[in-house]
């Protein structure tokens, strides 16, 4: 069987749950439920820290019911991801001694996804013979576990192929974790080309002021004691225009001239608050840890639906340092940005947290 | 680090091996499949020793890729703390218990192009579950095992079998030894050295690997972290009025938690900060285990990080 889907799509197939959608082109994206985002300022100002947590089942109706978020961007983003690997094959790489991480991936993933989600997905299991079923993407795959001569791709790129959110994994040696493996997608502006084969300290390099914090010392020491069975999570952000998933160095000419295209008129469509949810696995077979960047895009205008969330992004956005700002690439439109915003911050307190209601 | 999930099992066997070590085999209480682990990997084991809690890491030596159960075995050791004598004297088929996750420290590094293993005494048992993993991936190995004499020497017989041309046995009485000089100067090069066996063979197999310009990362030594056991104290919540003890099972978050104040997380091991409290007395000693505060404030004891840290041999006042 290949993994050409069909994405025939018909309204009424799963209830019409999928939204057939672009990020790029048309840039039909959109948010059916705005309330579902995922906000990642639980205060009204924002600084680096080792924001790390549990990453245990959240509320009901949120990005963190389930240990894997299935949303109704589900199949746009893999025809997404399937486009850009067909036009550049290395955002998906493995060296050769990561393999048995990758099927420690993909065997997470496959129990996951079929314990919480038993209407979409199915394995069944006898022995090292599996079957598992992705009813979204019309999949129906016989395979011996382990064996990588009995899948279409070897097993990490198999099973990212029918995963949002960029993956990479982390083999553990000499104290550190080096990005043996990886796919990336989705990305905010880092190459998987240029970082695999770095360690911690290496990839994160570029990052401004969370070095001299220890931030990245800490979050090491913290990692390489990551117990399978106790994964953790946190947030990352940016802003990005227009609602697009992959924005690589390698496609900097693609999507860099976008920014220049913002206006007071049209910011609240084209301005999109990008948030990543990543998560972290000790994985069992390989010892190796896996790191989830879930990448979910909300415009502006969907984002001052909810008023607590409009007040606080213009005072996070304001009061930003201007190195991370720069860094995350917006400072040119910043000012553009406050002053959008401002319309939808009447100077009321903000409650603590991060949901909508709270 | 508290709030991690355990593994609940079952004793599904107990079986001598010898004059010193017995074989535990566990099972999960509800019939499901264990978590697969990596070759090296150990569990630490919780006893409740006639009240005494007790947490002791032993090497799986089962096969990584059998979920079915975990294997362990444990050497008696009458000096000892009494984790061992618990587990032979008292452990029986059918009795409960709690392990934790997998924990491996002692992994095989998977670009190796050779697995050099020594292995002395109750050692073995983190290379068996090696060996059933790399027999499986066809990775090469050679296994030198010392031990006093053959009836000591646990699952050599099977190996030898097993693996006629790559398992080397040496026996104490007989005044063997291994010829590490000759052993290390004939391995090709991207071979890892693994040993794991008494401190003073380990102390001496690294010592020769390192004279010989064996690079660093290619030597591994299995050491048992053996995770704090906590003892009992007591706190006094200065803000809230509470006085509390923090059982041995308990982390000072929880038990803060459990008296009903709250009390700020985020990480709850010991990394991210948010828990940070100012200690306002402390009679005994304060025990820091996070990664967050200066070597510097920890010497000084006007903080701490109830997520991991503790305090033993007197009354600790915190604001909280
Ligand atoms: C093994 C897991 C991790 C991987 C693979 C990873 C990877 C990355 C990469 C590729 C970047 C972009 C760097 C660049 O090229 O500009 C980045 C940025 C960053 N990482 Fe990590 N990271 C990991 C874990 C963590 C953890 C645990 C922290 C916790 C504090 C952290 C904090 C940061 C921060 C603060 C940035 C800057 C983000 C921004 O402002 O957009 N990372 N990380
Ligand atoms: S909760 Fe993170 S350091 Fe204690």
């Amino acid at each position: 069987m290949s993994l050409d889907y069909k994405f025939a799509f018909s309204p009424d197939h799963f209830d019409g749950f999928f939204r057939d959608e672009t990020f790029r082109g048309d840039f039909t994206y959109r948010n059916t439920d705005p309330r579902r985002f995922p906000f990642p300022f639980d205060r009204d100002d924002y600084m680096y820290a080792v924001n790390i947590e549990p990453h245990v089942p959240g509320r009901k109706g949120t990005a963190f019911e389930h240990l894997l978020d299935v949303d109704e961007h589900y199949i746009a983003e893999m025809t997404d991801r399937a486009k850009v690997l067909a036009e550049d094959p290395l955002r998906c790489q493995s060296l050769p001694h990561m393999e048995l991480a990758g099927w420690d991936v993909l065997e997470l993933i496959m129990e996951a996804k079929a314990r919480d989600y038993p209407q979409w997905f199915s394995l069944e299991r006898d022995g090292n013979r599996w079957r598992w079923i992705n009813r979204p993407l019309g999949i129906d795959e016989s395979f011996t576990f382990l064996d990588a001569s009995t899948l279409p791709y070897g097993p990490f790129e198999y099973i990212m192929r029918q995963t949002q959110g960029d993956w990479t994994l982390q083999d553990e040696r000499e104290g550190t974790l080096w990005m043996d493996a990886g796919i990336a997608t989705s990305q905010a502006d880092w190459s998987l080309d240029f970082d695999i084969g770095m360690n911690f300290h290496e990839w994160h390099a570029p990052v401004p002021m969370a070095h001299e914090k220890g931030i990245f010392d800490r979050a090491l020491k913290f990692l390489l004691k990551l117990q399978h069975g106790a994964p953790v999570r946190r947030f990352n952000w940016t802003m990005t225009v227009n609602p697009l998933l992959d924005t690589a160095p390698e496609t900097y000419p693609k999507w860099g001239t976008m920014k220049t295209s913002v206006t007071p008129e049209n910011i609240g469509r084209k301005q999109h608050l990008r948030v990543e949810l990543q998560s972290l696995y000790r994985l069992p077979r390989s010892n190796a840890i896996a790191f989830d960047i879930r990448c979910y895009l909300a415009s502006f205008d969907e984002i001052v639906t909810v008023p607590k969330w409009g007040r606080r992004l213009h005072r996070v956005v304001r009061d930003l340092p201007e190195e991370l700002a720069t860094y995350k690439g917006f400072i040119r439109n910043r000012p553009l940005m406050v002053e959008w915003l401002s319309q939808y911050d009447d100077g009321a307190p903000t409650s603590s947290g991060w949901f909508a209601d709270d | 680090m508290s709030g991690v999930a355990k593994l609940a099992v079952r004793v599904a066997d107990v079986v001598p091996v010898n004059d010193l070590v017995t074989r535990f085999r566990f099972e999960a209480r509800d019939g499901s499949l264990l978590p697969a682990f990596s070759g090296g990997a150990h569990t630490v084991v919780e006893m409740d020793d006639h009240g005494t809690r007790r947490l002791n890491p032993y090497s799986l030596m089962s096969d990584p890729g059998d979920r079915s159960g975990y294997e362990i075995s444990v050497r008696r050791d009458d000096a000892g703390r009494g984790g061992s004598l618990f587990m032979h004297r008292h452990v029986r088929p059918g009795m409960e218990m709690v392990l934790s996750h997998p924990v491996n420290l002692f992994g095989l590094d998977s670009r190796a192009r050779k697995y050099l293993m020594i292995a002395g005494g109750i050692g073995i048992t983190p290379f068996l579950s090696q060996i059933a993993q790399l027999s499986r991936t066809g990775g090469r190995f050679e296994l030198h095992y010392a031990a006093r004499n053959p009836a000591l020497g646990s699952y050599m017989d099977r190996l030898q079998a097993a693996h006629p041309d790559r398992v080397q046995c040496y026996f104490d009485d007989d005044g063997q030894q291994i010829d590490l000089a000759r052993v290390l100067s004939r391995q090709p090069i991207g071979t890892h050295l693994y040993v794991c066996g008494p401190k003073g063979m380990i102390a001496w197999v690294l010592g020769t690997a390192e004279r010989m310009g064996w690079p660093p990362q290619s030597l591994h030594s299995e050491e048992f972290i053996a995770p704090p056991v906590g003892q009992p104290f007591t706190v006094e919540l200065a803000a809230s009025g509470h006085t509390l003890n923090v059982g041995a099972a308990q982390s000072l978050l929880e038990a803060i938690e459990a008296s009903g104040v709250d009390a700020p997380y985020l990480c709850r091991g010991g990394a991210c900060g948010q828990c940070e409290t100012k200690v306002i007395r402390c009679d005994g000693q304060l025990l820091h285990n996070d990664h967050w505060l200066t070597p510097e404030e920890q010497a000084e004891g006007r903080k701490i990080m109830p997520c991991v840290s503790r305090a033993a041999g007197g009354t600790l006042v915190i604001d909280r």
